[in-house]
């Protein structure tokens, strides 16, 4: 498969022409916006905790194939996850789609995430990819202030 | 559009003529080395040239002998190379003063690029005209580099940036121009060509507009200087600024053109070497135009690249290549109504070979991944100018912009590769 193909997943396709969790959520205990000011990226996640646990997690907002894709696959992915669950993640997804985990089993272990593994060929990319991670991860510290990835 | 741009030249030329220059034109792709290589196993196509040209052999090689043979420090050494390194760096200020048609070498100052030329008269004139209450009046499309140091000074004096407005089609609105024109306005300071756009704006109209109320213009020629003949007392503009590296030369050196009068009331800009006269802790004498405003030891390689550009420029004839470069657009402007969904930004009567672009659907930075993926580079994103892309509703574009050295055989792998960004993403 060629880098663009194994970019542009069926799976990233999907979940950018349907996005999953793609709606307001007026009960959130967290929401806060990302940024990317380079394409002009811009996403609100929300994400309502019980205790530790995510029990729900939404977006809205526009941007590449990529970041929304991204923020589809996570909310599906983090529903339920407790926060250390959660953050565990981020890092596993993080490594992946900058290229420094590249263990076969690591990546099998993250499921649909996996599906992001060609966006290391694409360092131009990466940022679209983690721009939704790293919005929760604010979002989830209790942080309002808006992301950037500048 | 070939009679617009063969206005430009002398004597207007007969279609055999142009098809001559044309394929004069067509032959000059081989003295720029980068374009023969391959990105992603496919013949390079090289659409990003109003983020930067690409350099000729001789810019390159002058750049490379003057390192070899010449380098040296300017303006101070007794010594043979000393001298020759000066009258190399200061040969090329001639050659911009005839490039711009300005009236005195004097008037041409160094600096690093565009961005600098204006921060330089935002600075050292800004500061000193604009007070409390004042105007700055730029345009809608201006480049961040032509909104933020005015919106700085604005802020530290308590004046107003003002903004003229543009058309759907992206031209100027010259009736609101006027009346933005107040007795208030100290500055008026314009892009020559969009660089989001493409629109050439009418500045010789809008100079007179200024001036029949007494403001000095600011011109922003980075896009236009490769692309057109630049007469700086034809427009009668105050400031001119443009860069090399975008006119076939490398970066990090470019214009600041200054009218003697207004450049010689005007404080320095930054102080240290070459713009003194004479320094006791007591008092400094400056230097004389142009040295007042060239701090430092400048950038005397890159200048005598920009020489070399220039030189380049005048042997390839500036009026052909605009009409060249608005063939391929027209081409490349007819060929894009094939793809579904594209809608072109900037469509201005008068326009540079710039073609800006959304399509349905899909993001911009998803088209350049897969145009790059076929060897294809071009910008994405709002191109340093976001409140032009809001004033069209967009949070970015695709922008493939053209130099003489493109072919229509080029656009022609463009519009496949946006063919299969259909195919990929829709």
């Amino acid at each position: 498969m060629s880098a663009l193909r194994e970019l542009y997943q069926q799976v990233i396709l999907d979940h950018n022409r349907n996005p999953k969790n793609f709606r307001e959520m007026t009960d959130a205990t967290g929401k806060i916006e990302g940024y990317n000011p380079l394409c002009g990226d811009h996403y609100t996640v929300f994400v309502r905790l019980e205790g530790d646990r995510i029990a729900d997690i939404s977006f809205t907002g526009a941007g590449c194939a990529i970041s929304k894709a991204s923020a589809s696959v996570m909310s599906s992915v983090l529903r339920g996850k407790t926060r250390e669950e959660a953050e565990r993640l981020f890092q596993d997804f993080h490594g992946l789609v900058t290229g420094t985990q590249v263990s076969a089993e690591e990546i099998e272990r993250m499921g649909k995430l996996a599906a992001f593994a060609g966006v290391s060929e694409f360092p131009a990319r990466v940022k679209c990819a983690s721009l939704p991670w790293h919005t929760l991860h604010a979002a989830l510290d209790g942080n309002s202030q808006p992301i950037t990835t500048e | 559009m070939q009679t617009m741009t063969v206005q430009h030249t002398k004597s207007p030329a007969s279609d055999r003529e142009l098809l001559e220059r044309f394929e004069a034109i067509r032959g000059c792709r081989h003295h720029f080395p980068l374009l023969r290589q391959r990105v992603n196993g496919k013949p390079l196509v090289y659409f990003d040239n109003a983020a930067t040209s690409q350099k000729p052999q001789v810019v390159i090689d002058a750049t490379l002998r003057y390192y070899e043979e010449e380098n040296s420090n300017i303006h101070r050494g007794v010594h043979y190379l000393s001298e020759r390194a000066t009258q190399a760096y200061e040969g090329v200020r001639v050659k911009v003063q005839h490039l711009l048609n300005a009236a005195h070498q004097r008037e041409i100052i160094f600096v690093r690029g565009t961005t600098e030329g204006i921060n330089l008269v935002a600075y050292s004139y800004g500061r000193t005209v604009v007070g409390a209450g004042d105007e700055v009046l730029i345009s809608c499309m201006e480049h961040h580099s032509n909104i933020v140091p005015w919106q700085i000074l604005c802020q530290e004096k308590g004046a107003k940036l003002r903004v003229i407005p543009i058309t759907d089609r992206g031209e100027i609105e010259l009736g609101e121009y006027e009346k933005l024109l107040t007795p208030r306005t100290k500055i008026v300071a314009l892009t020559h060509v969009s660089n989001a756009l493409g629109t050439i704006n009418p500045v010789k109209v809008m100079v007179g507009m200024a001036h029949a109320r007494g403001i000095p213009v600011l011109l922003d020629g980075a896009q236009a200087v490769p692309h057109m003949k630049v007469d700086v007392r034809d427009l009668e503009c105050d400031f001119y600024a443009f860069s090399a590296h975008k006119a076939f030369g490398p970066t990090g050196v470019g214009v600041l053109y200054g009218t003697t009068k207004l450049l010689d009331a005007m404080p320095p800009y930054q102080s240290g070497g070459d713009m003194i006269k004479s320094v006791t802790f007591e008092k400094t004498i400056y230097n004389d135009l142009p040295y007042k405003f060239e701090a430092g030891t400048p950038n005397i390689g890159g200048g005598i690249g920009m020489g070399a550009a220039i030189d380049y420029i005048n042997e390839i004839d500036l009026a052909s290549v605009a009409a060249f470069e608005h063939e391929l657009l027209d081409y490349a402007t007819r060929r894009v109504e094939e793809i579904p969904g594209l809608r072109i930004i900037g469509t201005a009567r008068e326009k540079a070979a710039v073609l800006s672009f959304v399509i349905d659907g899909i993001h911009p930075h998803d088209i350049g991944t897969i145009l790059d993926d076929e060897g294809i580079a071009i910008r994405t994103g709002h191109h340093c100018a976001q409140p032009v892309m809001q004033r069209f509703g967009v949070a970015a574009t695709a922008r493939a912009s053209f130099a003489f050295y493109n072919t229509k055989e080029e656009i022609d792998v463009f519009l496949a590769a946006l063919h299969r960004v259909r195919e990929v993403l829709a």
